[in-house]
C-alpha cells in the first residue's frame, strides 16, 4: 500500500489498485416519535414498552405519516444540497423476518423524498466532493436477541417503526481516510440541522459500505461487494481495508468477483459471504396502498429552508474571514457543532477587546485536554463559555501571565469557578506596577552583585538568572514582560 | 313478539324512540330468532349474554336522541371489536382477541347500537360464497343448500333471516353487493375513503370498503349516514362533506340521467337477468327519469385486472400472520420451518391461492407485466366512468350475473366463482359507489339485484335512485324459515 499525496493504493508486484467505495448510511431520523406511529423513540428502554398496535402490525392497524419525519428529511436534504422531491412514495419492502412484525418494511424505492445532492470533504491535499445519489425515508425494524437463551429468540419491538434516513452516496470515495471525513461530515450537517444525533453506539447512524476495485487509471467499475451494516468509522475503515485487498487477491490470481452481500466480523477483521446474488431477496416492493403519495408545497419547502442553520462549510467560511483563522483552525472548531457553538459564546463574552487567536489556542489546547482526560463533550464542559472568556480576557489584559492562566483554569474546573475571584482570593494578580518591581529587582541586584558584575562583563547567560529570581521573588507573579525590561536598564 | 324481528330498523328505532317496545324487547327478539338459526351458521361469535345486558342498563336510562337508540346489531367478523373475538373467518385467527374497536363498529355503538355477534364471513374476505371460512359455508335464508354469497355471506344471511335488523360488511370486488342480491336485501359499497378502513382487518387496502346491509334503502341510509366519518387513522379516509343520508333520502329523481352501460351485456348472461334490467330501465323511467346508453369499453378488463391488485396488495398484507405475534403458531423447527407451518396450516385454499398469485405477480421480472399493467389499466377503467359521468348522473347495471348457486357447485372451479363478481369490481377499481337493490326473482324464485353506481362522494343520489325504483318495484323477499324447526 502506498498513501504518496495522500492517495490510496493497493500495490501488487507491478500492478496498482484503486477502491471504489459508495456508502449507504441508516441515520435515524431524530424525532419524539415513530414514523409512522406515535410511539416514543426513547434510546434504551425496557423491551417492547415503546411499541403501539401499529409497529406490532396487529390486523387492521393502518400506518399514518408522522410530518415532523417528513420535515427533518426534507431539512437534511437541503443540507445535503440535495433536490427535495415535491411527490414521494413511500412502498412496500416484502421480505419475513421475526422482528418484521408487518413482513414488510415501508421505504421509499422508485420515487424517494430526496433526490441528487453533494458534500464537500476537507482531506489534507485538498477539497473533495462526493455525490449524494439520494435519500429517502424508512421504517426500523425490531431487534432479534439471539443470546439470552439456548433455544429461544427474543423480539424487542422499542425500535420497530423508527423513522430512519437511508442516505446513498454515489460512488465517488477512494480511501478509508476519506470514507472516515465523509461519515464524519454527514454527522456534522445532521447535528447542525438536528436532524440525528449521529450517535454511532446507540445505532443512530450505521452503514452499508459498497466496495469494488479496479486497475489504476481504469474508469470502469469493478464488481461490488456490499459489507451489511458496519456501525462504527473504525470498523468500517478495518472492512474496507479487508474488503479491497480480497478482492484484489482474488484478481491476481485470475479469479473473479461475486457480487454478494458481506459481514464484516470485528473480532476477526474479516468479511464474510452473507448471501450471493442468486440469493438475494426478492423484496417484491410496490406502492403501499394504505398511504397515498407524499406530496409537498413550495411554500412549505421555502418555510423549512429558511429554517435551516448556519451550516459547517458557511459557518467555516464565516470563521476564517470574520476572525482570521486559518482553515486548519476554522475546521477543528466547525466539525462539530457543540464545539462551533462554545467558541461563539466565547467570542461574544469577551467584548471588545478580545484576542481570537489566544482564545481558539486555549479551546484547542487545554480545554480540549481536559475534556479528553475527562471523557467528556465540549457540551459537557466543566468550565462555562462565559468564565473561559473571562479567563482569556484575563491574560490579554496582563492580569495573569499565561503560566499563572493555567494554574487557574486547574483550579476553575471544579464547579466552574469566576476565574476573577480565583485571581483575587489566590492572590494570582500578575504584579505590573514598575514601581514595585524595580524595587525588587534592586534588592536582587544587590543581593547578587557579583554575578550582575559578570553580566555586564559579557556572561549574558546570567540574564535568565536574574529573571528567574525576580519572579521567584514575586511567586511568579511579575509580569515577565516587565521583569524583562527593568532588568535590561539596570544591568 | 315473533313479528320484533320483521320490522325494519327504521320502525324499531321509531317504536324504541316512542317507547313502544324497549330495547330488551327487541334485544331479546333478535337473539330468540338468532338462537333458533343455528343451521343459517350466520355467527362466528355471538355476545348474546352481554348484549341483553347492555339492553337493559340502556333501558334504565334510555337515550332517545341517539341514531340507533338500543338497537342490537350482529356484525361481519372481519371488523375488529374490543374483547370480543375477531376470526377473519380464519383458523389464523382463531385466538384472537383486538385490545381495539375499528373506526366504523366504535361509530355504531356511539349512535346507541349493541353488539349481538359477529357474523361469518369468508376466509379473509376472500371467496364469493361464503364457503373459504374456516368457521363452515352458511346457509341461504332463501333455501336450503343455497349460498348466501360471499364475502359477506353471514351478514347477508343474517339480514335476510331477521337475526338482525341490519349489519355492516364489507366490499373489496363485491362482498357487500353480491350476497345483497343473492339474499334480496340492500347492500351499498360507499365510496372508497368514505368510511374508515382502521380496524377492519385488510384484505386489499386500496380496495376494501365498509358499507351497510338492510331491509330496506331507508334503513341502508340510515345505517350509511352512522358508519361513514373522516378518520384520521386512516390516510386514505376523505375529509367531505357528509349528508344527513336519511333525513335528505327522496324518491324525486325526475330529471336524472341514468347510463345503461352495453359491455354490461356479457355472454352467457341468463336471459331473466337481461330482462330484469330491462325491467330496471323501465322503474327508472316510470320514476320520471331518463336513460340513456353509455360505453364503460375497458369493462372487460375489469376482473382479470382486480384479480392482479387485490391479491398483490393480500399478499403483503397477510404476510402479518406469520405465527410470531398473535393468532395460530404451529410448532417448526426453526424459523424458517414455523412460519411455513403456520401458514399452510393457518390459511385455507382459496386465501393461499391468492397469495400465490399476488406473490407471482409482484415478483422481480413480473412486476411489469402485471401489477404495474394492472394500475395501467386501473386508470383505463376509472377514466372510463369519469367520461360517462360527464353524460350521465347515474349508472344502472345488474348485480350479479346469476342468482345465487347451490352450496359446492363452483368450489373446484375458481375461475367460475370470480366471473360472479363481474358486474362488481369495476366500481371497487373505481373507488366508486354502488348499491344493490332488489329487483325481482328468477324461475326459481331466488332473489335477483340490480346495481346502481354512482359518481365519488354520491351516495345521496344512487340512494335516492334506489328508494325511488324500491317503491316502483315493491319487492317481497320469500322467507320460509326453512332452517326453524
Amino acid at each position: 500500500m502506498s498513501k504518496k499525496d495522500s492517495e490510496y493504493l493497493i500495490n501488487r508486484k507491478d500492478n496498482q489498485y484503486e477502491v471504489v467505495i459508495g456508502l449507504e448510511v441508516h441515520a435515524q431520523v431524530l424525532s419524539e416519535s415513530k414514523l409512522f406511529s406515535t410511539s416514543a423513540t426513547k434510546f434504551g428502554a425496557e423491551p417492547n414498552t415503546q411499541v403501539s398496535l401499529v409497529d406490532a402490525a396487529f390486523p387492521g392497524m393502518l400506518p399514518v405519516i408522522n410530518e415532523f419525519c417528513v420535515k427533518q428529511a426534507i431539512k437534511t436534504g437541503i443540507g445535503l444540497n440535495a433536490k427535495i422531491n415535491k411527490r414521494s412514495v413511500f412502498d412496500r419492502k416484502n421480505y419475513f423476518y421475526a422482528d418484521l412484525p408487518q413482513g414488510y418494511q415501508i421505504s421509499q424505492f422508485k420515487d424517494p423524498i430526496v433526490g441528487e445532492g453533494k458534500v464537500i470533504l476537507d482531506m489534507p491535499n485538498g477539497q473533495k466532493e462526493v455525490g449524494i445519489e439520494r435519500l429517502h425515508l424508512e421504517q426500523d425494524a425490531g431487534k432479534s436477541i439471539h443470546d439470552l437463551d439456548p433455544q429461544n429468540t427474543f423480539v424487542d419491538l422499542n425500535r420497530s417503526g423508527v423513522a430512519l434516513m437511508e442516505i446513498v452516496s454515489k460512488p465517488d470515495l477512494r480511501s478509508p481516510d476519506e470514507v472516515n471525513a465523509y461519515i464524519k461530515k454527514l454527522r456534522s450537517i445532521m447535528r447542525y440541522l438536528g436532524t440525528c444525533d449521529g450517535n454511532m453506539q446507540e445505532g443512530s447512524l450505521r452503514a452499508d459500505v459498497n466496495v469494488s476495485v479496479r486497475p489504476k487509471g481504469s474508469k470502469e467499475f469493478g464488481t461490488r461487494c456490499e459489507i451489511k451494516n458496519v456501525n462504527s468509522i473504525k470498523f468500517m475503515q478495518m472492512a474496507i481495508e479487508y474488503e479491497a485487498n480480497r478482492q484484489v487477491d482474488l484478481i491476481e490470481e485470475g479469479k473473479s468477483i461475486d457480487q454478494e452481500t458481506r459481514l464484516f466480523d470485528t473480532k476477526k477483521n474479516e468479511t464474510r459471504s452473507m448471501r450471493s446474488k442468486e440469493d438475494a431477496h426478492d423484496y417484491r416492493y410496490f406502492p403501499d396502498p394504505d398511504l397515498l403519495p407524499l406530496e409537498v408545497s413550495e411554500k412549505f419547502i421555502e418555510e423549512l429552508k429558511n429554517d435551516i442553520p448556519e451550516l459547517p462549510d458557511d459557518k467555516k467560511k464565516r470563521f476564517i474571514e470574520e476572525f482570521k483563522l486559518s482553515s486548519y483552525e476554522a475546521n477543528i472548531l466547525v466539525s462539530d457543532i457543540d464545539t462551533a457553538k462554545y467558541f461563539e459564546e466565547v467570542v461574544a463574552k469577551m467584548g471588545k477587546n478580545k484576542d481570537i487567536k489566544l482564545a481558539v489556542n486555549w479551546i484547542t489546547g487545554e480545554l480540549f485536554a481536559v475534556l479528553n482526560s475527562k471523557g467528556l463533550e465540549i457540551s459537557q464542559s466543566p468550565v462555562s463559555a462565559k468564565n473561559f472568556a473571562i479567563l482569556i480576557n484575563l491574560i490579554k489584559n496582563g492580569t495573569i501571565s499565561g503560566k499563572i492562566a493555567k494554574t487557574v483554569f486547574e483550579l476553575m474546573i471544579d464547579g466552574d469557578k469566576d476565574p476573577q475571584k480565583i485571581v483575587e482570593e489566590k492572590g494570582l494578580k500578575q504584579q505590573s506596577d514598575p514601581k514595585a518591581l524595580e524595587a525588587l529587582i534592586d534588592k536582587i541586584i544587590n543581593d547578587n552583585r557579583e554575578k550582575a558584575i559578570e553580566y555586564k562583563q559579557g556572561k549574558e547567560k546570567l540574564f535568565g538568572f536574574f529573571v528567574g529570581q525576580a519572579m521567584k521573588a514575586s511567586g511568579g507573579k511579575a509580569n515577565p514582560q516587565l521583569i524583562n525590561e527593568i532588568l535590561k536598564k539596570k544591568l | 313478539m315473533s313479528d320484533i324481528t320483521k320490522q325494519s330498523l327504521t320502525e324499531l328505532v321509531e317504536n324504541i324512540k316512542n317507547k313502544k317496545l324497549s330495547s330488551t324487547d327487541v334485544t331479546k327478539a333478535f337473539i330468540d330468532r338468532s338462537e333458533k338459526s343455528e343451521k343459517l351458521n350466520a355467527y362466528i361469535t355471538n355476545d348474546f349474554t352481554s348484549a341483553l345486558d347492555k339492553a337493559k342498563k340502556f333501558d334504565q336510562k334510555p337515550n332517545l336522541d341517539l341514531k340507533l337508540p338500543g338497537i342490537p346489531m350482529a356484525v361481519k367478523d372481519l371488523f375488529c371489536t374490543k374483547d370480543i373475538k375477531t376470526t377473519a373467518g380464519s383458523k389464523i385467527l382463531n385466538n384472537f382477541v383486538p385490545t381495539y374497536e375499528s373506526t366504523v363498529t366504535e361509530n355504531i355503538w356511539n349512535e346507541g347500537a349493541i353488539l349481538l355477534g359477529k357474523l361469518n364471513c369468508d376466509e379473509f374476505a376472500m371467496g364469493s360464497s361464503n364457503e373459504t371460512s374456516f368457521f363452515g359455508n352458511v346457509q341461504s335464508p332463501i333455501d336450503k343448500n343455497l349460498v348466501p354469497g360471499g364475502s359477506s355471506g353471514g351478514s347477508a344471511s343474517a339480514v335476510a333471516g331477521q337475526l338482525t335488523p341490519v349489519t355492516i360488511g364489507t366490499d373489496t370486488g363485491g362482498s357487500i353487493r353480491q350476497p345483497a342480491s343473492f339474499t334480496g336485501i340492500v347492500g351499498l359499497k360507499p365510496t372508497y375513503g368514505s368510511c374508515s378502513r382502521y380496524g377492519i382487518v385488510a384484505f386489499a387496502s386500496s380496495l376494501d370498503q365498509a358499507g351497510p346491509m338492510a331491509q330496506n334503502v331507508k334503513d341502508c341510509a340510515l345505517l350509511h349516514e352512522v358508519i361513514s366519518s373522516y378518520d384520521p387513522k386512516d390516510s386514505t379516509s376523505i375529509d367531505f362533506k357528509r349528508n344527513h343520508y336519511s333525513k335528505e333520502l327522496t324518491n324525486n329523481i325526475k330529471g336524472k340521467k341514468i347510463g345503461i352501460p352495453k359491455e354490461y351485456r356479457v355472454d352467457g348472461m341468463p336471459k331473466e337477468i337481461e330482462d330484469l334490467w330491462q325491467k330496471g330501465t323501465q322503474y327508472i323511467k316510470d320514476c320520471g327519469a331518463e336513460t340513456i346508453d353509455i360505453s364503460l369499453p375497458n369493462t372487460s378488463y375489469a376482473l382479470p385486472t382486480y384479480y392482479i391488485v387485490a391479491p398483490a396488495e393480500a399478499s403483503s398484507n397477510l404476510a402479518r400472520y406469520d405465527g410470531v405475534k398473535y393468532g395460530f403458531r404451529a410448532k417448526g423447527e426453526n424459523l424458517i420451518d414455523m412460519y411455513e407451518k403456520t401458514r399452510s396450516e393457518g390459511f385455507g385454499a382459496e386465501v393461499q391461492r391468492r397469495i400465490m398469485i399476488g406473490t407471482y405477480v409482484l415478483s422481480s421480472g413480473y412486476y411489469d407485466a402485471y401489477y404495474l399493467k394492472a394500475q395501467k389499466v386501473r386508470r383505463l377503467i376509472k377514466n372510463d366512468f369519469d367520461e360517462a359521468y360527464k353524460k350521465v348522473d347515474a349508472i344502472l347495471t345488474p348485480s350479479t350475473p346469476s342468482s345465487a348457486f347451490k352450496i359446492g357447485e363452483k368450489t373446484n372451479d375458481p375461475v367460475s366463482m370470480y366471473l360472479n363478481d363481474i358486474f362488481t369490481v369495476p366500481v371497487n377499481l373505481a373507488g366508486l359507489p354502488g348499491i344493490s337493490i332488489p329487483a325481482g326473482h328468477d324461475a326459481k324464485g331466488y332473489p335477483l339485484g340490480l346495481q346502481i353506481i354512482g359518481k365519488a362522494f354520491d351516495e345521496q343520489n344512487i340512494l335516492n335512485i334506489a328508494y325511488a325504483m324500491e317503491e316502483k318495484i315493491n319487492f317481497k323477499n320469500k322467507i320460509t324459515d326453512w332452517w326453524i324447526k
